[in-house]
């Protein structure tokens, strides 16, 4: 199995400090281990201060691709968070595109201090499955939380990925990135992650 | 992050533009790497200090760009290879230096110096869209900027030979598409550089005087010149004659080609892409326009190597000449950062096509559906942070103070004040350093009838990158006005890298920490320290101060970065909940609107405020604020 599109366009979105740089490096890294080109593009402003943060991860067999995916080019997006997802649909989306979503919201302060209003989580679940051809959702931030560890949530969103079969990975490429990246005392509790995130999705 | 000095040669790794550089400078034999942090600069230095003790050599953080660039210098004197790195608006600090070198030389010790500077275009971290690629040609230094991350390694590497034989110092623009993104990088052989330092103390390095080290380095670079017209860094794909001829570099590299397959054009469509940006292979440039009808620029930001290709056009008198199409011709806007539909769109202005990115009817469903549902996300301060309690202790004295006082702030986390979702405490910001300067301005204009009170505000690395030497001239010329220290003990903006207050060095090794407090008060000025959490004493202090009109008084404001406190301690202070029974909502709002802190929001359902439990540091900032003492704390054992 190779990948379904080429170049296969990647978009991971999040908030700032959610993981999400660690996350489009170890898919990007799993990709350039099977002999494919991959590159990632980071948007993140300043820094982990609670914005909104995206990266775009592209793999080809045939070159290598510029950071930036073209609008409306996403063939899957991988949302750390809903609204995030809602987001990057509008810029990235078209109606072949896979959509993975942790449905935990992380309030923006616009909402908090109640200027805008944060959609209902049953309304962006029908409208998020409405824009995509397939829509797989998954509470990972609760899983993470489960496992007293909120900041791997990240790897529970790997597991997930790795739940839906969407991609050419295996459990074994992203593990072998996993021990590449993370320091040896991090492993075992990431790798509970990333298996409790696929159990989550399968 | 790999651990760079151990890539086994002829191997690929999936590298950041940034760690490509470090990468190259290590395999080209730098011993001395020195730089201010700055987005999206900083981590080249961070990969080289990672592996400084391993492979032997010198990695600082620098108190500023200037400093960084001088102490680079020196090492190049003393014979060896050196590199300076910097964001684009460190550049300006540095200028100063860099104009001179080139004139002077790098000594006759064989060493050699790199000077990177990361711009920002679309101004994603950064104050503007600054364009460093001009000054190359004011400091006659060449410059050259990659277009993937395995060019980022080999100009590295190259510009280190350059500058050896050339005796000057050479320029690698990056940029937030190449330094913070990662590619496939293969990487070549590393060995350890050993060469001793020493310099010939009979011997003189001077830009003065300049007219006659004028001619030769004019001269250097036309030979310089001569060489980029043939280099293998500047390469041409597509047809023979093509219809259209792109001339392009960095991110407008792959951005073309993204483009040109997108819209098919590959048998229409000729791309040239330099990597030679200064001394301008204008010969090649020209060879390469005489066979195409029409010519587009794609580069960022400002119209350079279009300015320098209608320059070459002019010069070689061409019969038929193409048109030049870009910014000049509004073919692609002067603001904002390159990306494949803007190429897209000036394709499809050039060659009158149509292109939709996605049909029509998902185009609806987006507009309908999606645009509704999502929520603005302004940058704001992590929970937990300080400066959300120093500003609002700062604001509730400058209110209480009543009379109008003007508040200067400055680059670092606390910029976010005057940010939409800020509070916006600040009148002005501008850059590292501004924050005391044009305090220091304002605290002078009393004696022209200015009747407003002054504050001045800084961090605690920004006080020792460009503050001092403002702090001296508002005591020397009797400046009346506090300037307030949000000393957080780190440079937080960038990523925890510590400075010269923060009793380590970027290799994490002790060294004495520099008291900025006791500077203060051996300068004279009256200097007083707070917690900004005990946010009443604060702004009493930040009150007291405005009425004291004493000259140059300085607060500090003294508590750790939240997220640096966390990894230390690795726990949160206290268990906080709210007591939905005396929160009032909505009647209040105190601790979500005022406040503003993510860990804590409000709740539809219940209408009442509720902790968000992924993101509450448990700080207990809002449970000591919350009028209705509705938010409670229990501190952990």
């Amino acid at each position: 199995m190779g990948i379904s599109a080429d170049p296969l366009n990647l978009v991971i979105c999040g908030v700032g400090g959610q993981g999400n740089i660690l996350l489009s490096g170890i898919v990007g890294g799993a990709y350039m281990k099977k002999g494919y080109y991959a590159t990632i593009g980071e948007t993140f402003g300043a820094a982990q201060r609670g914005g909104a943060v995206f990266s775009a991860v592209r793999v080809s067999k045939k070159r290598e691709y510029g950071p930036l995916i073209p609008e409306g080019h996403a063939h899957l997006i991988l949302g750390l968070e809903p609204i995030e997802t809602m987001r990057l649909l509008q810029k990235y989306g078209n109606p072949d595109v896979v959509c993975v979503t942790n449905m935990y919201p992380v309030i923006p302060a616009s909402v908090s201090a109640n200027r805008e209003s944060y959609p209902d989580i049953e309304d962006l679940k029908k409208a998020i499955t409405d824009l995509s051809s397939k829509a797989f959702f998954i509470d990972a931030t609760s899983i993470a939380l489960e496992l007293n560890a909120p900041i791997a949530m990240n790897i529970v969103m790997a597991g997930a990925l790795l739940g839906t079969e969407q991609l050419d990975l295996t459990k074994d490429d992203i593990i072998a990135e996993l021990k590449a990246t993370l320091p040896p005392d991090r492993l075992e509790l990431n790798l509970t992650a990333l298996d409790r995130g696929m159990k989550a999705i399968a | 992050m790999p651990n760079i000095a151990k890539l086994e040669s002829g191997s690929y790794h999936l590298l950041q533009g940034n760690e490509a550089i470090a990468r190259g400078a290590l395999e080209a034999g730098v011993q001395y790497a020195a730089a201010y942090p700055g987005t999206p600069s900083t981590e080249i230095l961070t990969t080289l200090a990672s592996v400084a003790k391993e492979t032997g050599i010198h990695a600082e953080w620098s108190s500023n760009e200037k400093v960084a660039t001088e102490a680079a210098l020196a090492a190049a004197y003393a014979g060896l290879r050196t590199i300076s790195s910097m964001k684009n608006a460190g550049l300006n600090v540095a200028m100063d230096t860099l104009q001179h070198i080139n004139l002077a030389t790098l000594g006759d010790q064989g060493g050699a110096m790199l000077v990177v500077v990361a711009d920002d275009p679309q101004s994603h971290a950064s104050g503007d869209e600054e364009d460093t690629r001009w000054v190359a040609q004011m400091a006659n230094a060449p410059l050259m900027e990659p277009s993937s991350f395995q060019e980022a390694y080999e100009m590295t590497k190259y510009l280190f030979d350059l500058s050896e034989e050339f005796n000057i110092f050479c320029w690698l623009r990056d940029y937030t598409r190449l330094a913070h993104a990662r590619g496939r990088v293969q990487v070549g052989q590393y060995t350890r550089a050993t060469k001793k330092p020493k310099y010939d103390s009979t011997k003189v390095f001077t830009p003065y005087i300049a007219p006659p080290k004028h001619a030769i380095l004019v001269e250097k670079m036309a030979r310089i010149r001569d060489r980029f017209e043939e280099s293998p860094f500047n390469s041409y794909e597509g047809p023979e004659s093509p219809e259209l001829l792109i001339v392009c570099c960095g991110s407008g590299a792959p951005c073309s080609r993204d483009a040109v397959e997108d819209l098919n054009l590959g048998d229409r469509v000729g791309i040239l892409k330099l990597g030679t940006l200064w001394p301008f292979p204008s010969r090649l440039v020209v060879s390469h326009i005489k066979r195409a009808s029409k010519v587009l620029i794609v580069e960022e930001v400002d119209p350079y190597v279009e300015t320098h290709t209608k320059a070459a056009v002019a010069d070689a008198k061409l019969a038929d000449a193409a048109d030049i199409l870009g910014r000049g011709s509004g073919h692609i806007s002067y603001v904002g950062e390159n990306n494949p539909d803007r190429v897209i769109a000036a394709l499809c202005q050039v060659f009158g096509l149509t292109y939709e990115t996605r049909d029509a009817s998902y185009e609806k469903k987006i507009e309908d559906i999606a645009k509704p549902m999502t929520a603005s996300r302004g940058l704001i301060w992590c929970p937990g942070c300080p400066h959300r309690a120093s500003f609002f202790a700062i604001g509730n004295a400058v209110k209480r103070d009543g009379r109008n006082a003007v508040v200067t702030s400055d680059i670092g986390c606390y910029t976010m004040d005057i940010f939409p979702d800020g509070p916006q405490v600040a009148n002005t910001l501008h850059c590292m350093g501004g924050g005391v300067g044009e305090a220091c301005g304002f605290g002078q204009l009393a004696e022209l009838g200015f009747e407003q009170p002054v504050i001045g505000i800084c961090g605690d690395s920004t006080f020792f990158h460009a503050s001092i030497a403002p702090l001296v001239n508002a005591i020397y010329n009797k400046a009346n006005m506090t300037i307030i220290v949000l000393d957080n003990a780190i440079t937080a903006m960038t990523g925890f890298q510590p400075h010269a207050g923060s009793g380590r060095t970027a290799t994490q090794e002790v060294t004495p920490t520099v008291d900025a407090e006791s500077l203060c008060r051996a300068l004279g000025c009256r200097v007083e320290v707070e917690d900004p959490f005990d946010t009443k004493a604060t702004a009493a202090r930040v009150q007291e101060l405005l009425k004291d009109d004493n000259g140059v008084k300085v607060l500090f404001l003294r508590r750790k970065c939240e997220l640096l406190r966390q990894r230390e301690e690795k726990r949160h202070p206290y268990k906080v909940w709210v007591d939905t029974e005396k929160c009032r909502g909505d009647k209040c709002g105190f601790c979500y609107r005022i406040l503003q802190c993510p860990g804590i929001g409000y709740d539809k359902t219940t209408g009442k405020a509720k902790i968000q439990e992924a993101l509450c540091a448990e700080c207990g900032l809002c449970a000591d604020l919350c009028p209705s003492k509705a938010i409670m704390k229990e501190e952990r054992a």
